[in-house]
């Protein structure tokens, strides 16, 4: 179900780790648990975000939730296709609707994050 | 944790892989395949919905219809048996203790269908205004309600009953079978469609939705959960007690004067003269209906500001899926309310520009 290549967040967010390039995105439980989502405000390139900081918000018809940075990092790029597109949320969460780049300033952040046997685990625990 | 009350369709819904929420002390399928897919098959198809947390009141006895126009908005004299009447229960104020859907099924014999979460205040209301000349009973328990919406609604109904659908009118029920079973069918509904509301003995509820589902399998019925309940009604800017009214809006604020009757026949009723005395001139605000013009989605409780005066809050506002638009409904200030004017909504911190239009958002292509 999660991607054994990602790493996760109790904030239900993943990131994608290449070199000192994290690409960031929702999990599929947490698009699941919003519904259709209709709606994303987005971080600006440049800007800096310490590990669970609020970097923008994700809203689908019913409910509104923030997103915060699973590392931390300086945005590099953002997915503006999903400003047009945000039901990519819902249909591939962990691939084509990555939120963000970032250029991770530290990897000890990363190395807290769950890998994806513990955040099934963390998913289950929070579903009971 | 208080234990949610289970409508009769409750395993039907688990079984559909719905997905339940808490609401108002129900246990409620807020979603089935999703919300917009749902949405979009009741303006194009149908849906099915479950709204058994609806209470029911009876109202009997000679002295009936004396009582209902007593305590109701609208004139009860207008309906004839098989009729039903969309009405109030207004306070001093003349703001709604609740909205309600009257029916006459005989001269002394009504049913009023009132929201979920009102049963005990209107009946507390209703007894205290009683004459011992009727009976006032809830009968919430003894009935199912179904919903079942859409352009396709008749077509998918006429195969399950021997009554003649096409001569039923809009705001007229007939009691008699749908699939051999005994129901009240009402041609009313809470989401801008054509569509009937089913009520049924709840130990025959399950039947009737699976005899419904499998006639209208083919022609795109769905089940459909409270979430595109709420953003179907707000397109067609149907109002949510609790929300866009309440105990201290009065109704012609609120957009609903064409209820409240003043004919010579109708007598008093609670707020009588102060809805009278508005309906000559004008409520101090007015309910509109808006489209964000900025990006963001205006949500229920958010603040709305004109310039940089506060004028309240939004009291309903979505994503509104067929119109692909952010929709709300507002108070404002009647001598601000019309169509045209700008004003500003407060999204998590942010003023966001909005516009009053005209309402309903959506009206259905007849």
């Amino acid at each position: 179900m999660y991607p054994q290549e990602l790493r996760y967040s109790k904030d239900h967010e993943w990131v994608a780790v290449d070199g000192d390039r994290g690409r960031v995105g929702i999990t599929d439980y947490a698009q699941n648990q919003l519904g259709d989502v209709v709606f994303l405000e987005l971080p600006e390139v440049g800007r800096t975000l310490a590990p669970g900081e609020q970097f923008g918000t994700v809203e689908s018809v019913k409910a509104v939730s923030e997103l915060y940075s699973p590392v931390a990092g300086e945005v590099v790029e953002i997915n503006s296709e999903l400003t047009s597109k945000p039901e990519l949320i819902n249909e591939d969460p962990h691939g084509v609707a990555w939120i963000m780049v970032v250029r991770i300033t530290d990897p000890a952040t990363v190395a807290a994050l769950m890998d994806a046997k513990e955040y099934q685990a963390f998913v289950e625990s929070e579903a009971k | 944790m208080v234990d949610l009350r289970r409508t009769p369709l409750n395993t039907v819904h688990r079984e559909t892989g719905a997905k339940m929420v808490p609401f108002g002390g129900w246990d409620m399928p807020v979603e089935y395949a999703g919300l917009i897919s749902e949405h979009l098959a009741v303006r194009e198809a149908a849906g099915l919905f479950d709204v058994s947390h609806m209470g029911e009141l009876e109202i009997d006895g000679p002295g009936a219809l004396a009582f209902l126009q007593r305590v109701t908005a609208n004139d009860v004299a207008r309906l004839t048996d098989g009729r039903a009447q969309y009405s109030a229960l207004p306070n001093d104020r003349g703001c709604p203790i609740d909205d309600v859907i009257l029916y006459r099924r005989s001269a002394e014999r009504f049913l009023m269908i009132v929201n979920a979460a009102n049963v005990e205040k209107d009946l507390e209301w209703l007894q205290s205004h009683r004459p011992s000349n009727c009976e006032l009973r809830d009968v919430s328990e003894a009935y199912a309600l179904l919903a079942l919406q859409g352009p396709r609604s008749e077509s998918i109904l006429q195969t399950l009953t021997p009554i003649d659908l096409s001569q039923l009118k809009f705001y007229r029920f007939f009691e008699g079978e749908v699939c051999g079973l005994g129901a009240l069918v009402a041609r009313t509904g809470y989401t801008g469609e054509d569509g009937f509301e089913l009520l049924v003995a709840p130990d025959k509820a399950a039947e009737l939705w699976r005899a419904l589902m499998a006639a209208g399998g083919e022609k795109g019925l769905v089940p459909v959960g409270l979430g595109a309940r709420d953003t179907l009604r707000l397109e067609a800017r149907m109002l949510l007690y609790g929300n866009d009214m309440d105990e201290t809006t009065s109704l012609v604020a609120a957009g609903l004067g064409w209820i409240v009757s003043l004919d010579d026949g109708k007598g008093d009723f609670p707020g009588r003269q102060v809805l009278a005395a508005e309906k000559a001139s004008a409520a101090r605000s007015s309910l509109v209906g808006f489209e964000v013009v900025g990006r963001g989605i205006a949500r229920h409780g958010y603040p709305v500001l004109l310039g940089d005066e506060a004028a309240g809050a939004v009291t309903s506002g979505s994503y509104a899926p067929f119109l692909k638009k952010s929709i709300g409904l507002c108070y404002l200030p009647s001598a601000r309310a019309s169509v045209g004017t700008d004003f500003d909504v407060e999204i998590r911190g942010r003023r966001v520009s909005a516009r009053v239009v005209p309402t309903p958002f959506y009206k259905r292509p007849r």
